[in-house]
């Protein structure tokens, strides 16, 4: 009798430990699901959570995001963990046919096989939705997937991250978040007219495919897109949203709000050391501003004076928490304006977050300024103050004058 | 005496920081009106609506109503780029606060131009608003959004004081699938038992109608809605 109670107590102990260990994988999981934002893409604005449906514009078509719910139809249920570290590792799907790039595997190839696991277990634990595929849109010739076999050889480099050893434990974690699992290059670069994000070196800034903003280099040495934020500024812009230096706004906005402001304040510090070793860019190339760009410039101060400076002030430093500065944001200063202008025509409020539930906001000023004064109050704030930034026309104005897209 | 000097000049620097520092706390309200600039600087300060026939009204609309039109486009149901921007960042918890400040909001309606129209049209209008199409399953406006027009708390907006342009856009929407919300989306079903000339009709009919003296929307409770809407707590 007492042998068969030791024999189920030491039975239930065996079930709950590995039930818990289980338990432990699948918030591991979820924690690092939201590390790499993949809800972003394969969450639909209306959807159930990572049932797909969203569809993502690219210059060669639109290409929707798969259901990753454990449907054993139109999911990853028939999915066993070594399919998923493939997708992940080698950006192959589980037919055995190359996933396209707009799949960030580029960067995910980083992360290890414990983590994909972990992530696979998290998905597996959500309620299976049925959601079947929906077709891309891609151009011909982009929609012959063979092409990709191609475009691997050309600009995909398989490999976890390997730890440098000389370097510290949080700037190897802030390394793999940010050039893995977080895959920040995937927008803060350049793209060639193959799609393929330029790695060396990486994070150097470019613009958004299809959403046209400007990521930006996220150096913090001189010349770099983060030049004078300090560590704690660029954990406050994860973790909240804002910053001392700048705002979240446009696609960022949406990092924040998915991603970064759940991570532990751990990883965001690790983000930041990593960020900090980024060597320092080479001065900018002097663009020509254009031969009125002092006239439109004058113009534009009168607009700043009138629609601006109340909140941003007359010195451009911005006003507390509540407006960030115009000085020495590199958001002004980009190096296309297009951020610039954006904010101008559609303002918007910053992320809520929880360490910044109420945010301030700022009107539109697409209704009330035409493509002339919003191109001199533009150029005014990239060449007042210590801002040393091209100007911008009229007709880039125009170029980005539509409410940028959800 | 240099001591005294010394003391006066200590108070008068603690003093200029001091009144610095208050003219810099000042200098941005800690007010929600002034937090959520970007909603009012088209909506108008206390909500009144913009001057045009496409910035609508907030002031007095139920917050349940407004919160439910945030949502709406933050989950893409409703489709408008600026306000799908706008409301993208915000929390649920937020737009309830804003929803509350402009339903608070208690300022004079404009009046709006009326496009003239035909009294047959405007006699169809008016059957349509006060006492619907049976024979096509058409309700009364008034079954749903009060026997004054103004709505029914929390979440039946007036449709009193609206420009032509504006209510006419929004049923057109409907039938666009421009605009929808939860299913069961009661408005779409009604929509569509309208033909063109009766958007025309009911929206020109609504326009043209004198704001009445007390504009305040009705009591929860007060209507018994004539058909199942999400937005109303059914289910499908």
């Amino acid at each position: 009798m007492k042998t068969l109670l030791r024999a189920i107590a030491a039975l239930s102990l065996f079930f709950s430990v590995s039930l818990a260990l289980a338990d432990d994988a699948v918030e591991r999981g979820r924690y690092l699901a939201t590390a790499g934002d993949c809800a972003a893409c394969h969450t639909s604005r209306n959807g159930a959570p990572y049932a797909g449906g969203r569809v993502l514009g690219t210059p060669f078509g639109a290409i929707p995001a798969p259901n990753l719910t454990p449907d054993h139809a139109t999911g990853i249920g028939a999915w066993h963990a070594d399919d998923f570290y493939r997708a992940m590792h080698s950006g192959v799907g589980h037919d055995g046919t190359s996933l396209y790039p707009v799949f960030p595997f580029t960067s995910y190839t980083k992360v290890t096989r414990a983590d994909t696991d972990a992530i696979f277990a998290y998905l597996r634990s959500l309620p299976a939705v049925k959601a079947p595929a929906i077709d891309n849109t891609l151009r011909w010739p982009y929609r012959m997937r063979s092409m990709m076999a191609a475009w691997r050889v050309l600009f995909f480099d398989e490999g976890e991250f390997r730890p440098d050893p000389k370097r510290s434990a949080a700037w190897n974690r802030g390394a793999y978040l940010v050039e893995g699992l977080g895959h920040c290059n995937e927008c803060h670069t350049r793209r060639d007219s193959f799609g393929a994000p330029v790695t060396d070196p990486l994070v150097t800034g470019g613009i958004v495919p299809v959403q046209n903003w400007y990521a930006p280099d996220l150096s913090m040495a001189r010349h770099g897109g983060l030049e004078g934020w300090t560590e704690a500024d660029v954990v406050a812009l994860l973790k909240t949203g804002r910053s001392q230096k700048g705002t979240a706004f446009g696609p960022m906005a949406d990092v924040v709000l998915r991603s970064t402001q759940h991570m532990t304040d751990a990883d965001l510090a690790a983000m930041a050391t990593y960020l900090a070793s980024l060597p320092e860019r080479a001065p900018p190339k002097p663009r020509e501003s254009a031969v009125d760009a002092r006239e439109l410039a004058q113009r534009g101060a009168k607009v700043y004076a009138a629609r601006c400076a109340t909140c941003h002030a007359d010195d451009g430093r911005g006003k507390g928490d509540a407006y960030p500065p115009l000085d020495g944001n590199g958001s002004v200063t980009d190096p296309t304006g297009i951020n610039a202008i954006r904010m101008v025509l559609s303002g918007g409020f910053a992320p809520a977050t929880p360490g910044n539930p109420r945010p301030y906001s700022m009107p539109p000023f697409s209704q009330t300024l035409d493509d002339d004064d919003a191109a001199a109050v533009v150029t005014y704030i990239r060449q007042a103050w210590s801002n040393k930034a091209a100007s911008v026309s009229p007709g880039d104005v125009r170029a980005y004058r539509s409410t940028p897209g959800t | 005496m240099r001591r005294l000097l010394r003391r006066l000049v200590v108070v008068a620097a603690v003093l200029c920081t001091a009144s610095a520092a208050a003219s810099d706390a000042s200098a941005v309200p800690d007010t929600l009106a002034q937090r959520i600039a970007a909603c009012t600087a088209c909506h108008g300060e206390h909500g009144e609506g913009g001057d045009n026939g496409f910035n609508p009204r907030l002031a007095g609309k139920p917050a349940g109503y407004l919160v439910r039109q945030m949502q709406d486009f933050r989950r893409g149901l409703r489709h408008y780029d600026v306000m799908e921007y706008m409301v993208a960042p915000l929390t649920d918890e937020y737009m309830h606060e804003i929803a509350a400040y402009f339903a608070a909001q208690d300022v004079p309606y404009a009046t709006h131009p009326v496009p003239s129209t035909t009294p047959a049209a405007m006699a169809r209008g008016e059957q349509l608003a006060t006492r619907g199409d049976p024979a096509r399953g058409v309700p009364a406006c008034m079954a749903c959004h009060g026997t004054a027009l103004t709505g029914v708390e929390p979440d039946i907006p007036g449709l009193v004081g609206l420009p032509y342009d504006y209510v006419s856009a929004q049923l057109g929407s409907w039938r666009t699938n421009t605009r929808s919300t939860v299913e069961p989306d009661c408005m779409a079903t009604v929509v569509g038992r309208l033909t063109d000339a009766d958007i025309s009709a009911v929206s020109a009919w609504l326009a043209q109608r004198p704001v009445p003296a007390d504009v305040h929307a009705a009591p929860a409770g007060s209507v018994t809605p004539p058909l199942r809407c999400g937005v109303l707590g059914a289910s499908r």
